[in-house]
């Protein structure tokens, strides 16, 4: 772990503050203090906004928790969704869905893979590396790579629309959708409607593939300074399939460690707080997970794409996994260590899902209208899913009254607070050390940071919300807007 | 549409919301490259401009949860001829607003102190991380609001035929199909 977490006279330095952070999902903010010869003493990623989902949403029925928890984020809504219903799934008792139902959820957890990936690359990040990290600010969004790049532009808006509306045919509608109820889907998929999504399918599997060729140029374009781009060496975590294949919709966890060694694997996530727990810091209301057999301080772990990626022993739809090897093999695996391989890893996800959705669109299950089913009632309900953005645990306990009583979420940008926070350090070390701070240097920082597609939102589910912001202030001069905490633990202004 | 004139400033922002407005606003599609003729994008998440200048047009998503929103919505009202709440928790708090029947401290000792799986407990309290405000607030307390989009989020289309309404210089008109308050 970097050294740069905490200076030891702040009193003494200067802050400089990245607020907001742009071009990322929902508010975080970025502060760095420097001294005299700008050598960076500090760097941290602060979530600055706090929710309390886990305490108001307990005395909802749980058939309310899967409408409520997608509102969390609207990035990723069918995520908490599908996390919710599995996790009620588990309280109603319904071991195994029906295949229509299982297939009906898969077809909407691709279609919200798709449309995440695609508005993470070409809409946010896709500026940084077609541009420069150090490009004009004016230019530097999807308006600019419209303008400079329009194919590009256009089918990634393409790629986009045609998953939420994957999504809108599966759940009833774009964004916060309800398809999902415990123990399967409200809504069967007409024929109709399979074959409007199949006209489309096969030109999305070529512009997928052309995503994950245009990532590789980029590489091979920047060779040396992507590889080395935030370096650091992390522990992995993901769910995989019983076969060791990639699943993003349901299987055990794996950990590897930073040497690539298995930690733990096909770990039966209803017990995931036997593996993983959490710890708080003071700077940010975003928690730190880790892996519980090495503590704290070393167990930290990265999820994603990245780490799905290589964590697997395979993807189980042919182009993806060919893709796959290439990206594995590619300049002796650097790249699949460097921290912008996360979006060459991500067009390789995003293939495989398109490749996911069109098998399904051509499997009869998926015209059934055999939607739920239940079992035995259950008291504990936990479900995870792959999300975009990595691991995402939702862990309820319902009363016989129908009634949570109990709610925790470890949603996947928590997972990666502290890689991110890792990368940042790596970032300032290597490009801002000793240099006069300027906006292009900074928005190195945020290349960083949105290489991970963090989402602010989601990760704000307690009480936390991100902003990254850039200021200068004299450290003897004002004191940023303060938020100050008497030894009775109440808060002033 | 018609012949493009001088472009006109539009500016976005989320306060406490879940960034779906957002999202939803994307899901104009590909009109996105018809309305980047009309209008060039100020402070919004989708640029780097990271203080609001002089705008014609802002978009606010999400109600107020802490100081900073306070500080950002005010800063966005000075700087927009035209103020839009987008999305139910810009109008009335929404989701986020859930918590406001419990009190602020049992909910942060709640998450950071009592709750199972937590190593080290301890309620976050760096000067670097705004006041949370005792209650989620809608927009329309604290600035004047032009006009009012409801729905959780409005729909894509629903922002596409607002914002060409006024693009056009008419009064936004939505019929009861593009309004919904989910
Ligand atoms: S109104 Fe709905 S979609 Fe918009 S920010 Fe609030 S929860 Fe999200």
């Amino acid at each position: 772990m970097s050294t740069l977490e905490t200076a030891e006279h702040p009193e003494k330095l200067r802050r400089v503050a990245i607020d907001p952070v742009s071009r990322v999902e929902g508010h975080g903010k970025v502060t760095i203090l420097l001294d005299d010869n700008n050598k960076v003493h500090q760097v941290r990623l602060h979530i600055v906004e706090f929710r309390g989902f886990e305490k108001f949403i307990q005395g909802r029925p749980y058939w309310e928790v899967p409408v409520m928890a997608p509102r969390l984020c609207g990035i990723c809504p069918v995520s908490h969704h599908l996390a919710a219903a599995k996790a009620m799934d588990m309280i109603i008792g319904a071991e195994r869905l029906t295949p229509t139902a299982e297939k009906i959820r898969r077809l909407m957890h691709y279609g919200q893979i798709m449309q995440s990936h695609a508005l993470h690359f070409f809409h946010l990040c896709s500026p940084d590396l077609l541009f420069g990290f150090s490009s004009e600010v004016a230019r530097r969004n999807i308006v600019g790579v419209a303008a400079e790049y329009p194919d590009i532009a256009r089918q990634g808006v393409l790629l986009r629309k045609f998953g939420q509306e994957v999504i809108r045919i599966t759940a009833g509608k774009r964004i916060h959708g309800t398809g999902a109820i415990p123990g399967g889907v409200n809504k069967a998929l007409t024929r109709e409607e399979r074959d409007t999504l199949l006209a489309d399918v096969y030109q999305m599997i070529a512009w997928s593939r052309d995503a994950v060729h245009l990532v590789r140029r980029l590489f091979e374009q920047n060779l040396e300074e992507y590889n080395a781009f935030g370096r650091f060496r992390a522990h992995q975590l993901s769910l995989v399939r019983a076969d060791g294949a990639m699943d993003l919709y349901h299987g055990g966890l794996r950990a590897r460690s930073m040497d690539g060694d298995i930690l733990f694997d096909h770990f039966d996530y209803r017990h995931y707080w036997d593996v993983i727990f959490e710890d708080v810091k003071s700077w940010s209301y975003m928690k730190f997970p880790f892996l519980r057999s090495l503590g704290p301080e070393r167990g930290w772990y990265r999820v994603g794409p990245l780490t799905r990626v290589a964590n697997c022993d395979f993807i189980p739809t042919p182009f993806a996994d060919k893709e796959r090897c290439e990206f594995l093999a590619f300049d002796d695996g650097r790249a699949a260590g460097a921290t912008l391989g996360f979006h060459w890893a991500r067009m390789i996800e995003m293939l495989h899902a398109v490749e996911c959705i069109k098998d399904l669109l051509h499997d009869d299950d998926i015209l059934g209208d055999d939607l739920v089913t239940s079992g035995e009632r259950a008291g504990r309900g936990v479900g995870v899913i792959e999300a975009p953005r990595g691991t995402l645990i939702h862990h309820y306990r319902v009363d016989e009254n129908d009634l949570v009583i109990r709610a925790n979420l470890i949603v996947s940008t928590t997972h990666n607070n502290q890689a991110m926070n890792e990368a940042v350090r790596q970032v300032a070390i290597q490009y801002l050390d000793g240099h006069e701070v300027t906006e292009a240097l900074l928005n190195h920082i945020e290349v960083a940071i949105r290489a991970f597609d963090p989402c602010l939102s989601c990760a704000t589910h307690a009480l936390g919300k991100m902003p990254l912001e850039v200021e200068l202030v004299d450290a003897e001069g004002s004191v940023v807007s303060r938020l100050a905490k008497s030894s009775d633990g109440s808060f002033s202004a | 549409m018609a012949e493009p004139r001088k472009k006109l400033k539009l500016a976005t922002a989320t306060l406490a919301g879940c960034f779906g407005c957002h999202m939803s606003f994307l899901d104009i599609d590909e009109h996105l490259f018809e309305l980047v003729e009309w209008v060039e994008f100020d402070r919004s998440p989708f640029t780097d401009i990271k203080q609001v200048g002089a705008c014609d047009i802002g978009l606010i998503e999400g109600g107020l949860c802490n100081a900073e929103n306070v500080h950002v919505l005010r800063d966005f009202r000075k700087h927009c001829k035209i103020l839009v709440a987008v999305g139910a928790c810009a109008i009335n708090g929404g989701l986020p607003a859930q918590r406001n029947p419990i009190p602020l401290r049992a909910i942060l000792d709640e998450v950071y102190l009592t709750e199972p799986g937590l190593a080290h407990g301890g309620i976050p309290n760096d000067p670097e991380l705004p006041l949370p405000l005792n209650k989620v607030h809608p927009i329309h307390e604290v600035v004047k609001v032009d006009y009012f989009l409801p729905g959780c989020p409005p729909s894509g289309e629903a922002i596409w035929k607002f914002l060409t309404d006024l693009l056009a210089g008419r009064e936004p008109t939505l019929d009861h199909t593009l309004i919904h308050y989910d």
